[in-house]
C-alpha cells in the first residue's frame, strides 16, 4: 500500500506476520487451536444457549472473511455490510419464495455475495487508502437503498417468517440445537479456508503486496488482480456468514445492510486482533456477547461498546489475540 | 449411613412433592417495546408501569398465582424483536409478551410465538394483518388496529366533506396496512384518494413530502404514520402554511403522548380515533391518577392502558384454569366475556381480535381546555360492533 491513514495501520501490524515466520511450531500451535476449538464447538451448545451461540458463529465468520481482506492486505472494505446483508436477503427469499432447501438458499446467498465482491471489488480496488475506504462505502450505502426501496426484500419489514426447511431434504432443522451443529460446520469450513488462504503461496504475495506494494509490481506480481481475488474471497465468506444468519434467524431486515453493520465488523476486528487468523472470532465473541447481555441497556449499549473500542485502541492496540501473539511469540 | 441418607433425601423428595401441590402457578411475562426511540412516550416504560399495576390490582399471590414482569428495548428492528422473544421463551421462561410497538416488530413476534406455542398480546403495534391474513391461534390484539383508526377518523372526516385525500405513509407493515384501510373507508364513504407518498420511518425533514401534499391540492392530507413522525409532519405543516392555506391534516395514529408534545395550539381542531382516554368515566380517570402517580405525572396512553386490561385479562383466564397451558388459556381467554374498566364490555374474538367501543375525538381548542391534560372532547362513539373490521372481511384462516 502506498498511500493513506489505511496504509499505515497495516505497515504498524505487519511485524507479527512479517518478523515471526510460520514455522513448524506455530503449525503445531494452530492445529492444536483448531482441534480445541472444535471441541469447544462440540460442548458448547450444552451449556449456552444455541440461538446465541449461532449468533456468535455467524458474526465470527463475517469478521474474520472482513480480517482476511484488511489484516492481510490492509484493504479497509467499509462496505462489508453489503455483501453480508445481500445474501442473507437472497438466502432468505431463496428459501421462503422459491422453497429451497437451507443448503441451496445459503448457496444461492453466498452466489450472490461473491458476485456483488466482483463487481464491487473491480470498481474499487482502482483506488487505493481512504479512496478505496470511500468508494466501498458508497457502493454499500447504494445497496442499502435498493433494499430499502425494493419490493421483495419488504422494506423495513424485511423478510419474515423465513423457513428454516429441512437439509438436503433429510434432516429437520426447527431444532435449535441441529440447526447449532450445520451452522458450527460451516464456520469451521470458512475459518479453515481462511487458515488455508493465508497460508498458501497466494496469501504469501498478499502479504507482499499489503507490506510493499511497489516491490510486488516490480517483482512481476499482477496486484490488482491479486487483490481482487482476495476481495472476492472476503465478500464471499461474508456472504456465507450472512446468508446462514437469514436461516438461522428466519429473517433478514435492514439491520444487515446498514452501514453501521460495516462499522461493528471493523470493531470486532479492531478489539479482536487485526491481522491475526483466530482475532476477529474473538472480537465478535465480546460484543455481541455484550450486544447480549447488556440489552437491557438499550441504546446505552452503544455507548459501552465506544468505550471499549476507545479502551482497546489506547491499552491494547493488537487487539485481545494480537497481545496473545506478542506474548507468545507466536502468529495466532 | 447409607440408608439413612436415602431416607432422608426420599423424605425430602416426598417433601417437595407434597409442597409442589400447593405451589403457585408461575407466570412470567415480558413487556417488549421501544424504550428509547421515537415510540417511546406512547408505551415504552410506561407500559412496564401499566403491567405492574395490573399485577398489584389483581392480587395474585392469593390466587394462587405468581407472577414476574421482565422488559425490554426492540430498538424498532424486527430483528432484535424477534431475537429478544426467542431467547424469553426459550431461555428465560417467559410465557406472555406484551405491547409490542412497530408492526414489523409485533409481526416478527408473532412468528416465533407461533413457533414456540407462547401467547402474544399486542397493545401498541397496529397493523390490522395481526388478526387478518398473518393471524395466528396465539395472537391476541387488544387496543386498536389500523382498521379501526381509518375506520373511524377516515369515514368521519370524509363524510364531514373531506373527500378528497393525499396520504403520507411510513414505510413499513404498519404504514402500509394504515394506508391500505383508510384508502378503503375513505372510497366507502365516498372520497377519493388523489395520490400518496411513502417516507421511511423516523424521519426529520418531511418537506419534500408536504411540499408534493400540497401539490396535490387534496382537501385532507392523511398522516398514516405514528409517533415522532406524526409530530414532525403536523409541527412542518405548520411551518409551510399548508393548515392556513385550507389544506386539512388528519391524523390516523395519534396518541394522548403526541398531541402533549405538540400542545394544543399546534393540535387544535385535530380528530382522531382511540380506544382509550383518561378522561372517560370515573374508573378511567382512577387508574390514571394511579398512573401518574407512579410514572411522573404523565397521564396513561391507550397504548398503556391496554397493556394494563390484558394483563388483567390473561391473569383472570390464568386464575380460573389454575393452569398456564397455552392452548387452554387462548381457549379460556376468549370465552371469558371482557367487563374492562378501562375498555368497556367486549369480548376476543376467535381470530384474537379483542373489541370494545372506539371513540373519535377532537382535540380541544387551547381556551376550552382546563388543564395540563385536558386534551379531547368526544366527536362520537363508535359501538363495538362497528368498531372493528367484520370478522368475515379479514382473512383470518382461523375464521371458519
Amino acid at each position: 500500500m502506498s498511500s493513506g491513514t489505511v496504509a499505515s495501520e497495516g505497515a504498524d501490524e505487519a511485524p507479527i506476520g512479517a518478523v515471526q515466520q510460520t514455522g513448524k511450531s506455530a503449525k503445531k500451535l494452530h492445529g492444536m487451536i483448531f482441534i480445541g476449538l472444535a471441541g469447544l464447538l462440540l460442548i458448547a451448545p450444552f451449556v449456552l444457549y444455541p440461538v446465541f451461540l449461532m449468533k456468535v458463529l455467524c458474526f465470527a465468520l463475517f469478521a474474520s472473511a472482513f480480517s482476511l481482506l484488511l489484516g492481510y492486505a490492509g484493504l479497509l472494505s467499509f462496505g462489508h455490510a453489503a455483501y453480508f446483508g445481500m445474501a442473507s436477503y437472497i438466502a432468505a427469499h431463496a428459501a421462503k419464495v422459491w422453497g429451497f432447501t437451507p443448503e441451496l438458499a445459503i448457496l444461492s446467498g453466498t452466489l450472490v455475495g461473491t458476485l456483488l465482491g466482483v463487481v464491487f471489488g473491480w470498481l474499487a480496488i482502482k483506488r487505493q487508502g481512504i479512496y478505496f475506504a470511500m468508494i466501498t462505502l458508497a457502493l454499500s450505502q447504494m445497496v442499502f437503498f435498493f433494499c430499502v426501496q425494493a419490493k421483495f426484500t419488504g422494506g423495513e419489514d424485511g423478510i419474515q417468517a423465513v423457513p428454516r426447511g429441512h437439509l438436503f431434504g433429510l434432516i429437520d432443522l426447527a431444532n435449535d440445537r441441529v440447526l447449532y451443529f450445520v451452522v458450527a460446520a460451516i464456520f469451521l469450513f470458512g475459518m479453515i479456508a481462511i487458515y488455508r488462504i493465508i497460508h498458501s503461496p497466494f496469501g504469501q504475495v498478499m502479504k507482499a503486496i499489503r507490506d510493499n506494494e511497489p516491490r510486488a509490481v516490480s517483482l512481476g506480481y499482477r496486484v490488482n488482480q491479486y487483490k481482487l481475488a482476495l476481495f472476492v474471497l472476503s465478500t464471499a465468506l461474508a456472504g456465507l456468514a450472512g446468508a446462514t444468519k437469514a436461516i438461522v434467524f428466519q429473517l433478514a431486515s435492514l439491520t444487515d445492510v446498514h452501514w453501521s453493520m460495516s462499522g461493528e465488523v471493523v470493531l470486532m476486528t479492531l478489539v479482536g486482533g487485526l491481522g491475526t487468523v483466530f482475532g476477529p472470532m474473538v472480537g465478535a465473541a465480546v460484543i455481541v456477547t455484550m450486544q447480549n447481555y447488556l440489552a437491557t441497556l438499550g441504546a446505552w449499549v452503544l455507548v459501552v461498546q465506544g468505550f471499549i473500542f476507545v479502551a482497546c485502541v489506547l491499552a491494547f492496540r493488537e487487539g485481545i489475540v494480537g497481545l496473545f501473539a506478542k506474548r507468545l511469540k507466536q502468529p495466532l | 449411613m447409607k440408608r439413612k441418607t436415602l431416607t432422608a433425601a426420599v423424605a425430602v423428595t416426598a417433601l417437595l412433592a407434597g409442597g409442589s401441590a400447593f405451589a403457585q402457578v408461575p407466570v412470567k411475562l415480558g413487556v417488549l417495546n421501544d424504550m428509547s426511540g421515537l415510540y417511546a412516550d406512547i408505551s415504552g416504560p410506561g407500559s412496564v408501569v401499566a403491567a405492574r399495576l395490573a399485577v398489584e390490582d389483581f392480587k395474585p399471590e392469593s390466587k394462587g398465582i405468581k407472577v414476574e414482569i421482565v422488559s425490554a428495548d426492540h430498538q424498532n428492528k424486527p430483528d432484535v424483536g424477534s431475537t429478544i422473544a426467542r431467547k424469553w421463551y426459550d431461555q428465560d421462561g417467559v410465557d406472555v409478551i406484551l405491547d409490542v410497538t412497530t408492526s414489523s416488530v409485533a409481526l416478527a413476534v408473532s412468528d416465533v410465538t407461533k413457533e414456540k406455542n407462547k401467547i402474544f398480546m399486542i397493545s401498541g403495534g397496529g397493523t390490522s394483518d395481526l388478526t387478518g391474513a398473518k393471524c395466528t391461534a396465539n395472537n391476541v390484539h387488544w387496543t386498536y388496529d389500523t382498521w379501526a383508526l381509518a375506520n373511524g377518523t377516515g369515514s368521519a372526516v370524509t363524510k364531514a366533506g373531506g373527500d378528497s385525500w393525499f396520504m403520507l405513509t411510513a414505510d413499513y407493515a404498519f404504514g402500509a396496512a394504515l394506508d391500505r384501510d383508510t384508502s378503503e373507508a375513505v372510497k366507502k364513504a365516498g372520497g377519493k384518494i388523489v395520490g400518496s407518498v411513502k417516507h421511511p420511518l423516523s424521519t426529520a425533514d418531511f418537506s419534500s413530502f408536504l411540499l408534493q401534499a400540497q401539490a396535490s391540492k387534496a382537501k385532507v392530507i392523511g398522516m398514516a404514520n405514528a409517533g415522532s413522525d406524526t409530530i414532525n409532519t403536523i409541527k412542518q405543516a405548520a411551518e409551510f402554511g399548508i393548515t392556513q392555506s385550507g389544506q386539512s391534516l388528519a391524523g390516523l395514529l395519534i396518541f394522548s403522548s403526541d398531541v402533549k408534545s405538540l400542545g394544543l395550539q399546534a393540535a387544535q381542531g385535530l380528530k382522531l380515533t382511540e380506544a382509550f382516554y383518561w378522561d372517560q368515566t370515573d374508573a378511567t380517570r382512577a387508574f390514571s391518577k394511579r398512573f401518574a402517580a407512579a410514572f411522573g405525572g404523565k397521564m396513561p396512553t391507550s397504548a398503556q392502558a391496554g397493556v394494563y386490561s390484558s394483563v388483567l385479562h390473561y391473569l383472570k383466564a390464568v386464575e380460573a384454569l389454575k393452569d398456564k397451558d397455552t392452548t387452554k388459556v387462548m381457549a379460556k381467554m376468549k370465552e371469558l366475556p371482557i367487563d374492562d374498566a378501562l375498555f368497556g364490555k367486549g369480548s376476543i374474538r376467535v381470530d384474537g381480535r379483542a373489541i370494545h367501543p372506539m371513540y373519535l375525538y377532537e382535540v380541544k381548542k387551547p381556551e376550552e381546555s382546563k388543564g395540563e391534560w385536558d386534551m379531547y372532547k368526544v366527536v362520537a362513539t363508535i359501538p363495538t360492533e362497528e368498531a372493528f373490521r367484520p370478522l368475515k372481511d379479514g382473512g383470518c384462516p382461523l375464521v371458519k
